[in-house]
């Protein structure tokens, strides 16, 4: 079946990358919370979930198992909602057995992306995120290689998580930034100290301050740091909307800060 | 006819399987000549090298995930410390995360480097007792990033198993990155000659990660390795200040106790968030060594007990 590959991204305004190169910081949480707030900011967005072993997206917004199919343009993405304001592609979607462990070798990976990534019908869409699993290898070469066929690439936002092992990786994910000529959107530090619910006290569970140093050092933008919250926890989990049910909460204003800042240094650019 | 492009990847049955080249899936692939030529199915020789260099390590213990970020660097370096606190024990700890090599930091090891010698590649060692080999020993740089496809990964994991010089070990424990993909295979394919005690699997409490756990859970099965049991790290986070628990990481669906008892694997305990536990890490400390009677020490040193 022909795509019409030119077709596909070209109503994509924008396109950012969510790296981090170390795993289980957030970056499949950031994700999607900044998805939902540029939303509530009324701009049409799409997430491309690229991460093949471990896809998180689909839960996170409570998308099942859905039935994708091809249109003229490609791949019908699964849409959030009937105004289709956020649109989802997992490539979870297109295997039979989502439950079924992916057991495949880099070739396989490559391939698979490459004939995913670039064959979406987003559609008119502001921003298309784009999250990856962790690693600087084959799933993040492959949709870096097939996005710039078809579009360009606004750049990257690197989610960190405030201790030394993460940061550790992520100055690597920066090199591979640098060496592929991505643009560094920007770092956001996640789980970024507890505040008690009980008695206020707030721990420093992963340490304090990685993402900041980092950004210094590496001579990026800070576009803020994140709490750990038990709340969006649990929003995430239950695939809910966190923005429309916690909009009071200190994580609900660094996410939406982050949104905004992102959103300015991509209409400027 | 040829099927469409996306399920012809997905039923791909492998360069090495018995079908490479002649299954349905194949035709309309530009490897079918070559994998159906048998070119792709000779078994590495390297697997028997390995094979024999290692039948004198008496228990290797991998250690997995699926999921990111749940702790599986953390408790290689402290199984390997614990394992080697008995100083008539020889450990060794392999990590094979090529792309996010942790190890070196959190032994203390960074900016340690391999030398070569007459009988192979020298691990770093902590202690007499306690080796480490890590990618991140190769790189000069903090910065330096390894942006290599499946295949450069796979070649520096046969070379970790077949050069380093380990000498007798007791134990050899591998800390593996997240996912089921080519260090995954690999390092279950290169030992595959060899008795593998089998793997120990962590999680966090929630089903965002117990999602990718039973993925891993099934490549253990899939590629027949023993599962020694789960460890569910970061269970609740105790305030110093007021000492109420709070579910930071909330077990949805019932955590890995539910999971554990739903697929008959042992739950080999339960591990706190502990502020001290990531301060040890970066500091390369030995988290058990520094803050013994914290409650997730002791839970640490039950797990490695029962094992």
């Amino acid at each position: 079946m022909e795509a019409n590959n030119d077709g596909s991204m070209s109503q994509v305004r924008h396109v950012v990358l969510v790296l981090s190169g170390k795993g289980g910081v957030g970056k499949s949480t950031i994700t999607t919370e900044l998805a939902l707030a540029l939303r509530h900011a009324g701009k049409k967005i799409g997430i491309l979930d690229v991460d093949l072993c471990g896809p998180s997206i689909p839960r996170m917004l409570s998308i099942g198992r859905p039935d994708v199919h091809q249109c003229d343009s490609g791949w019908v993405p699964v849409y959030t909602d009937a105004a289709k304001t956020l649109a989802l592609m997992s490539i979870g979607f297109l295997l039979e057995d989502p439950d079924e462990a992916v057991v495949w070798r880099g070739p396989k990976k490559t391939a698979m992306i490459g004939q995913f990534v670039s064959d979406v019908a987003w559609g008119e869409l502001d921003v298309l995120l784009v999250d990856t699993p962790p690693g600087t290898s084959d799933e993040h070469l492959a949709v870096l290689e097939n996005l710039k066929k078809h579009s360009r690439v606004d750049g990257a936002i690197l989610v960190t998580t405030p201790q030394a092992v993460s940061t550790g990786d992520v100055r690597r994910e920066i090199t591979f930034c640098k060496k592929t000529g991505i643009r560094i959107l920007g770092i956001v530090e996640n789980m970024s100290g507890f505040v008690c619910p009980h008695c206020s006290e707030c721990s420093n569970i992963f340490s304090k301050g990685g993402g900041e140093e980092l950004a210094k050092l590496t001579g990026s933008i800070f576009l803020g740091a994140v709490p750990l919250d038990p709340l969006l926890s649990t929003s995430i989990e239950e695939g809910k909307d966190f923005i429309q049910s916690f909009p009071d909460s200190a994580t609900f204003s660094a996410i939406s800060s982050i949104s905004q800042t992102l959103l300015e240094s991509l209409q400027t650019a | 006819h040829a099927l469409a492009p996306h399920l012809r990847i997905i039923h791909c049955p492998g360069t090495t399987s018995e079908q490479a080249g002649k299954s349905s899936s194949c035709a309309g692939c530009p490897n079918q000549k070559i994998c159906a030529s048998g070119a792709t199915k000779a078994p590495d020789p390297a697997i028997a090298e390995i094979g024999e260099k290692l039948s004198t390590v008496k228990h290797k213990i991998l250690v997995l995930s699926g999921k990111g970020g749940v702790g599986k660097s953390t408790f290689s370096a402290h199984l390997a410390h614990t394992l080697a606190s008995d100083s008539t024990k020889e450990v060794a700890l392999l990590d094979v995360d090529i792309c996010g090599p942790s190890i070196p930091r959190i032994m203390g090891l960074e900016g340690e480097q391999v030398h070569q010698s007459g009988s192979g590649w020298s691990p770093v060692y902590v202690d007499d007792n306690l080796a480490v080999m890590s990618i991140g020993f190769l790189l000069s740089s903090p910065d330096d990033a390894v942006i290599w496809r499946g295949p450069k990964k796979n070649g520096m994991i046969k070379q970790f198993l077949r050069d380093v010089d380990w000498g007798d070990l007791d134990y050899l424990i591998v800390d593996t990155p997240p996912g089921t993909s080519d260090e995954h295979l690999s390092i279950v394919q290169y030992l595959s000659s060899t008795h593998v005690d089998g793997a120990v699997i962590i999680t966090t409490p929630q089903e965002v990660s117990l999602q990718d756990v039973r993925k891993e859970i099934r490549f253990c099965q899939k590629v027949k390795l023993p599962i020694i049991g789960v460890v569910e790290n970061m269970s609740g986070f105790v305030c110093p200040s007021c000492k109420n628990t709070s579910q930071i990481f909330p077990p949805t669906s019932g955590g890995a106790e539910r999971m554990c008892a739903d697929l008959d694997l042992p739950l080999l305990g339960k591990v706190p968030l502990d502020p001290r536990i990531a301060r040890s890490c970066d500091e390369g400390k030995s988290f058990i060594n520094e803050v013994p009677d914290s409650p997730a020490a002791k839970v640490y040193q039950s797990i490695v007990q029962s094992e």
